[in-house]
């Protein structure tokens, strides 16, 4: 029975990486960069909806939208400003500067609201599900994992047959001929950071749900655990990042159970290290070959 | 004509020299005392409550008189929960002229400053550092209980209430405050015959999901979790107990003071019932506490917690070791640290956390409160 409890534990836990992940491995797979800030979104993502639900008399669809329509802005203009310039040049230049924009919106959050953790508006009362005396699952988890899998049907649905989707896999597989065959390139990785940030909003609210409080390092630790998960799936595959964010999470909270709870971290990396030695891509990963 | 300005300039230094020597006693001296704790950062409440509970005192000893007719000049110092911030922080406040140190707030940070506090030799007392190394040198004191102290405490008070048969331990492993009082409880348990039934650790960085943890003490059928640890991982293990299910008795240390505040209204049934050992509560009934919250109401807008009745209880202990030690505004740092080191020993505070006396070793010899929480406030058990 403990077993189970500690499976949904790690379900609930690794569906909040799921859907990070789905937006790491989103702009990865199209921009071909690691949106390291992508975190820190989904930290801005939540005190917007926090600070919209107390300010805008708490009806929740509003505090929502306020989140998106901020994340989405936030995740364009980023893009705009820090990362459009360093297009051409080398990918770690753009990887610093990721790391860069995710300590800044930090320190703006610290500036901001302090460095205290504030509890998080309960938008929804969800009671959670008791079967028999001892299993409790709780409600906030069960609807984040049916959000992580309608997104990431949607997600693989756009991608696959509407034509921004093509635009997309084009940009992705290369950028100068992408715009040569009249793809707009700019156009379309705004979009993609658009959706990637939406989904990060979505993510902290699913967060701040679950775990009720949230700070300005809110999304730091989820986001590198993410990324983890992101990679584990393969990163640039959509179902990878899902089954990855899954995995991570399970695995996390089996080990905290049932081996060592200082240890967890240091196991799901153990993992990782094996995973990709023996399928370098990641469980899901495509093997591209590099023409020259 | 250069000859005149050097005449005139010498005649000038002279005279500011004869003015000097001429007005002997203390009113001309201010005694730089500095405080050192996180205003900002994971615990900024506990930072900002001894800021603000020393200015209290200050404002209050200034307004009579000073100490030794001496003004005091408080400064004050952001560490951020941080060792090497609070290291870079006491450098700044030693190049303010700081002549005495009431700090750090925190644990990990005093420990690092308690190095190079030693190194200049300047009296350092801590209003909430509690862990053992933060007063390891002969010029630290401090108000509050040591680590071990509390975990002792903690059993003894369990034990003597007959509060649990089964107790779990949630600890920061992470942490040299949580740990430090989990292997003081863990060995004075042993002695007195609790059964702990459940010892789980997590990390700093592991610190938002229990889910794992709570399941293994429902395992262990424990009726009691032991948290001695800070107030914001706390309130993540009381929301999510209450959603797995989990009807224990919850008992903490000084960590938890805040935890009300943190839980907010949305919560605030999670902190029911959750007992923590404190030495000060702000709605007591006595004229000095009740005098203290109103007036720190006033300035602040909010009640005290107990680091704020440390950090005035320090300043006072400050005071009043000066003035049995008969300091002076010329003295060198290294000279007040001396004088106040052998005063120490001799005075006796009776303060707002409890009538103190000090031992050699920089431990106050005082009795443990507990209290617990009640329809959202404390009330002394």
């Amino acid at each position: 029975m403990s077993f189970i409890s500690n499976l949904i534990g790690g379900l609930s836990l690794g569906s909040i990486y799921a859907l990070i992940a789905l937006g790491y491995t989103m702009v990865y797979g199209i921009a071909k960069m690691l949106n390291f800030a992508h975190g820190d979104i989904i930290m801005v993502g939540a005190f917007t909806i926090f600070t919209a639900a107390s300010s805008l008399g708490g009806n929740p669809f509003v505090a929502i939208l306020c989140g998106l329509v901020t994340c989405v802005i936030l995740g364009v203009l980023t893009e705009k400003i820090a990362y459009k310039p360093l297009r051409g040049s080398s990918p770690l230049a753009v990887l610093i500067t990721a790391i860069g924009v995710s300590y800044f919106l930090q320190s703006v959050a610290l500036l901001i609201f302090g460095s205290t953790q504030r509890p998080f508006p309960k938008l929804f009362s969800l009671s959670p599900i008791r079967i028999g005396k001892d299993l409790v699952i709780k409600g906030e988890s069960i609807v984040t994992l049916g959000v992580t899998l309608v997104i990431m049907a949607g997600i693989m649905l756009l991608i696959n047959k509407t034509k921004i989707g093509k635009a997309m896999l084009a940009v992705s597989e290369d950028k100068g001929a992408a715009q040569l065959m009249g793809v707009n390139v700019n156009r379309t990785i705004s979009i993609t950071f658009a959706i990637g940030s939406a989904l990060a909003a979505v993510a902290g609210l699913f967060y701040g749900l679950t775990y009720n409080f949230i700070g300005p390092y809110t999304g730091s630790m989820p986001g590198i655990k993410a990324f983890v998960a992101a990679v584990f799936g393969g990163i640039g595959s959509i179902p990878g990042a899902m089954i990855g964010g899954i995995l991570l999470g399970v695995i996390e909270n089996l080990s905290k159970g049932y081996i060592s709870t200082e240890l967890s971290d240091g196991i799901v990396f153990a993992v990782l290290i094996l995973v990709l030695l023996i399928k370098p891509t990641g469980l899901l990963g495509k093997k591209i070959a590099e023409k020259v | 004509m250069k000859k005149a300005i050097c005449m005139l300039l010498v005649c000038a230094l002279l005279s500011l020299c004869l003015v000097g020597c001429g007005n002997d006693g203390n009113s001309d001296y201010t005694l730089v005392i500095g405080g050192i704790g996180p205003t900002t950062g994971v615990a900024a409440t506990y930072g900002t409550a001894v800021k603000n509970g020393a200015q209290l005192a200050v404002n209050e000893i200034n307004a009579a008189g000073g100490i030794n007719g001496m003004q005091i000049k408080y400064l004050f110092e952001d560490d951020q929960h941080n060792p090497e911030t609070a290291v870079n922080a006491y450098n700044t406040l030693m190049d303010k002229g700081m002549q005495i140190l009431m700090g750090t707030v925190t644990s990990k940070p005093c420990i690092a400053v308690a190095e190079v506090a030693r190194e200049d030799n300047i009296f350092q007392i801590t209003p909430s550092g509690s862990a053992v190394d933060c007063i390891k040198y002969d010029n630290a004191f401090r108000i509050c209980f040591n680590d071990p102290d509390q975990g002792t405490a903690s059993a003894q008070y369990i034990k003597q209430q007959n509060l649990a048969q089964k107790i779990a331990i949630i600890y920061d492993k992470s942490d040299v405050y949580s740990t430090g009082i989990t292997e003081k409880f863990e060995a004075k348990a042993g002695e007195l015959g609790l059964n702990i039934v459940a010892k789980e650790a997590f990390t700093s960085s592991s610190a938002t999901d229990f889910s794992a943890q709570l399941q293994n003490i429902k395992n262990a059928d424990a009726d009691l979790v032991f948290l001695p640890i800070y107030y914001e991982a706390a309130a993540y293990i009381l929301t999510q107990s209450k959603s797995a299910g989990l009807e224990t008795k919850f008992f903490g240390c000084d960590g938890l003071d805040g935890v009300i505040d943190q839980l907010g209204e949305q919560n605030a049934a999670a902190a029911e019932g959750v007992m923590l050992l404190t030495p000060f509560v702000a709605t007591a009934e006595d004229a000095k506490t009740k005098k203290f919250s109103q007036d720190y109401k006033a300035a602040y807008g909010e009640m005290p917690n107990q680091f704020a009745a440390d950090a005035y209880d320090a300043i006072y202990t400050i005071k009043a070791a000066c003035e049995k030690a008969n300091v002076k505004g010329d003295m060198s740092v290294s000279d007040i640290c001396n004088a106040l080191k052998a005063a120490m020993l001799q005075i006796e505070i009776d303060g707002l956390t409890g009538k103190m006396t000090w031992s050699a070793n920089g431990e106050p010899n005082k009795e443990p409160k507990a209290m617990k929480i009640v329809n959202g406030i404390y009330e002394a058990m």
